[in-house]
């Protein structure tokens, strides 16, 4: 049976200077490497499919898979891209994993690329992370003195530069294309797919974008093995998981469990609810992720659990809000969030979240109608699937899913409305 | 081009800067992002002079920068305070707080966002804006002064930090290197860290940060054993 909480990424977070590589070799980093140098690149790949690891970004695409896809022998220079541009809202593991403890990511970022046959990488991580971006900048130079980054890293003749990139201000820049335009230079807006990235990435060369966590893990996948890793959490989504728990708990903060726990047991190691107010409406995966609500207490939150109960895993942001918080208010709040961060591209997205902000405020000034939800809806319906990536269908779920749940406190806003309406017309 | 163009703020030394940013990638026009900040570390914002000046260095065209620079947040188009205060006022740190707290510092500043109390690049003029997630929602409501963390914010906290700012003094972020500036923070941004080593200590995991590691250390939960040795795959045979 395994432990209700498996620390493997936030183990070395309480280490005194977790963040230097003294500690980080004191506790068994860059042990990975050297093994991984030995064996082939092909093996690595093999055994990162054997592993089951599934990218932590949000997607849950198998890691293994999308390594397999880049052509080798093509004669083109491969690249690895980090994404660290974490700015799901609810979503905070990224941030403090590069904080305390960044050489895990470098180690990750090393191995990955020599399986993939990448010389070059880059961690793009959010600008406003300042603290962030030092830590990892000095870490990516204390690898250097060490050899392990550079010229023919441990006499392996195997060479990788490494960049740490500083974003501006983008969430667009979370997905993956658009993130490839941003490091490109230019403003972030994702590209059509296909070609994916695997083919025609940065500067249009075989890329593998995966995120901070799921880079992260790949030392302590070598290191134990795949059928150690698939010993913690369920068939289709096995290893641990960052769970990110925020808002009305007791105890916020970082739990890495198995994946597939529960909110149910979350909540018990967070010291339940903040002042015994009664849950109301939690995401599971950031705000791009369908709520839930007291009901799902006990959905396992993987892959498919989170899936075939209505919503998705996503980031595992696991936002908290007792019965104090309207909802029709908090989807209005999010909606302004994702018209703000619409890039433009697309016009279902543009103009949909420019409009559904406008009902949305309405509303909850009490100016609202019952039509209103209909037309939300409407308009919903028009940009799911309709935009280039993925943030239009996101800007959705929140809406979609507080109409599904609390329909009744979205008509309650409109209820003095509606009467002076029916008053009007009769 | 390597020299410095005449009659800007942007000197030799900058362009050098700009051209040690243009070195770290395989293609230049990826240093765009980083030079932009750079810029801004000159002159607190980015300028019609500083779009020639990376239109200059990447041998684009002002329009081509142009176009960069105003689709970021983070690039400012007018000129910013001694210091940028940004309030999360995203769904969860607003019910946390956030709200509030940016009104109450929206009506002690007289500004708006995006809006300057006091002339800009003076000591103690702020800029205050309201920010969008901030990745640091267990800690929530936060606020960040030139990027740096303020967690576990109230309005009365970030009343009394805003009026320290304006009278000069830096209070120490939660999380993150002793204060400094909105231009020395774009400085470390565009990648220079010279003479900054001891900013990395500044504190990092909060405490909320480790309270599920802390918990498996107190009730010796952990991940399995792992291994002593542990083979690869053998090669997948050729297809």
């Amino acid at each position: 049976m395994v432990d209700p909480l498996t620390p493997v990424l936030t183990k070395r977070w309480t280490e005194p200077r977790s963040w230097t590589i003294e500690t980080y070799e004191r506790t068994g980093g860059y042990t990975a490497l050297p093994k991984a140098l030995k064996a082939h690149p092909d093996q690595l790949i093999g055994q990162c499919k054997d592993s089951g690891l599934r990218g932590r970004g949000g997607a849950g695409f198998p890691t293994g898979m999308k390594w397999g896809f880049i052509p080798q022998g093509d004669g083109k220079p491969h690249y690895l891209v980090i994404n660290a541009d974490e700015g799901e809202p609810g979503t905070c593991k990224d941030i403090p994993l590069m904080m305390a403890d960044p050489h895990s990511l470098i180690e990750g970022v090393i191995i990955t690329s020599y399986a993939i046959r990448a010389n070059f990488a880059a961690i793009y991580v959010r600008g406003e992370v300042l603290h962030c971006i030092r830590r990892l900048n000095a870490a990516v130079r204390e690898a250097y003195a060490k050899g392990y980054l550079g010229k023919d890293i441990l006499g392996s003749g195997f060479d990788l530069d490494v960049v740490v990139h500083a974003g501006a201000g983008a969430y667009i820049c979370g997905e993956e294309t658009a993130l490839l335009d941003s490091l490109e230079g230019r403003r972030g807006q994702p590209r059509l797919k296909p070609p994916f990235p695997a083919t025609s990435g940065l500067y249009a060369s075989p890329t593998v974008v995966n995120n901070v966590e799921t880079i992260a893990s790949v030392p302590f996948i070598v290191n134990g093995g795949s059928d150690w890793f698939r010993e913690m959490g369920r068939d289709r989504s096995p290893g641990p998981k960052i769970y990110s728990l925020s808002g009305h708990v007791t105890n916020p903060g970082q739990y890495e469990a198995p994946m597939g726990t529960t909110l149910r047991q979350l909540l018990d190691l967070a010291g339940g609810m903040k002042d015994g107010i009664p849950l109301k409406f939690w995401t599971p995966g950031g705000s791009s992720t369908p709520l839930f609500t007291a009901e799902h207490l006990d959905v396992p939150l993987d892959f498919e659990g989170a899936a075939e109960a209505g919503s998705m895993l996503g980031t595992t942001a696991l936002q908290i809000f007792n019965e104090t918080v309207s909802v029709p208010w908090a989807v209005m709040k999010w909606t302004e969030f994702y018209k703000h961060e619409s890039c433009g591209k697309c016009t279902p997205c543009r103009e949909g979240t420019y409009w559904l902000v406008q009902i949305l405020q309405r509303m909850v000034a009490g100016n609202g109608t019952a039509s209103d939800i209909d037309t939300l809806l409407d308009v919903c319906d028009n940009i799911l699937g309709r935009s280039f990536c993925a943030l239009g269908d996101g800007a959705v779920s929140p809406i979609t899913s507080g109409i599904k749940y609390f329909k009744d406190e979205f008509l309650a806003l409109c209820d003095q409305n509606s009467k002076v309406l029916a008053g009007a017309n009769a | 081009m390597t020299q410095a163009p005449e009659n800007t703020a942007f000197d030799q030394s900058t362009a050098d800067r700009a051209q040690a940013i243009i070195a770290r990638y395989p293609q230049s026009r990826s240093a765009l992002l980083p030079m932009l900040h750079l810029v801004q570390s000159v002159e607190g914002y980015v300028s019609q002079d500083g779009i020639r000046f990376c239109a200059g260095q990447l041998d684009l065209t002002e329009a081509e920068v142009s176009a960069v620079a105003t689709f970021y947040t983070m690039y400012k188009r007018r000129p910013c305070g001694e210091h940028l205060v940004s309030v999360c006022t995203n769904t969860l740190c607003a019910a946390l707080g956030g709200d509030e707290i940016y009104s109450t510092l929206k009506s002690h500043l007289g500004v708006g966002h995006e809006e300057t109390a006091g002339e800009p690049g003076t000591p103690g003029s702020i800029t205050l804006e309201h920010a969008e997630c901030l990745a640091a929602c267990d800690l929530g409501p936060v606020l960040q002064v030139n990027y740096e963390f303020y967690d576990n914010q109230t309005p009365e906290k970030a009343l009394g930090l805003v009026k320290a700012l304006q009278n000069g003094e830096k209070p120490a972020p939660t999380r993150g290197a002793p204060l400094t500036d909105f231009k020395q923070a774009e400085l470390q941004l565009a990648g220079f860290f010279e003479g900054r080593d001891a900013d990395l200590d500044g504190p990092s995991a909060a405490p909320e940060t480790l309270r599920g590691a802390k918990i498996a250390q107190e009730r010796g939960w952990d991940a399995p054993q792992v291994p002593s040795s542990v083979e690869f795959p053998a090669l997948p045979e050729k297809k």
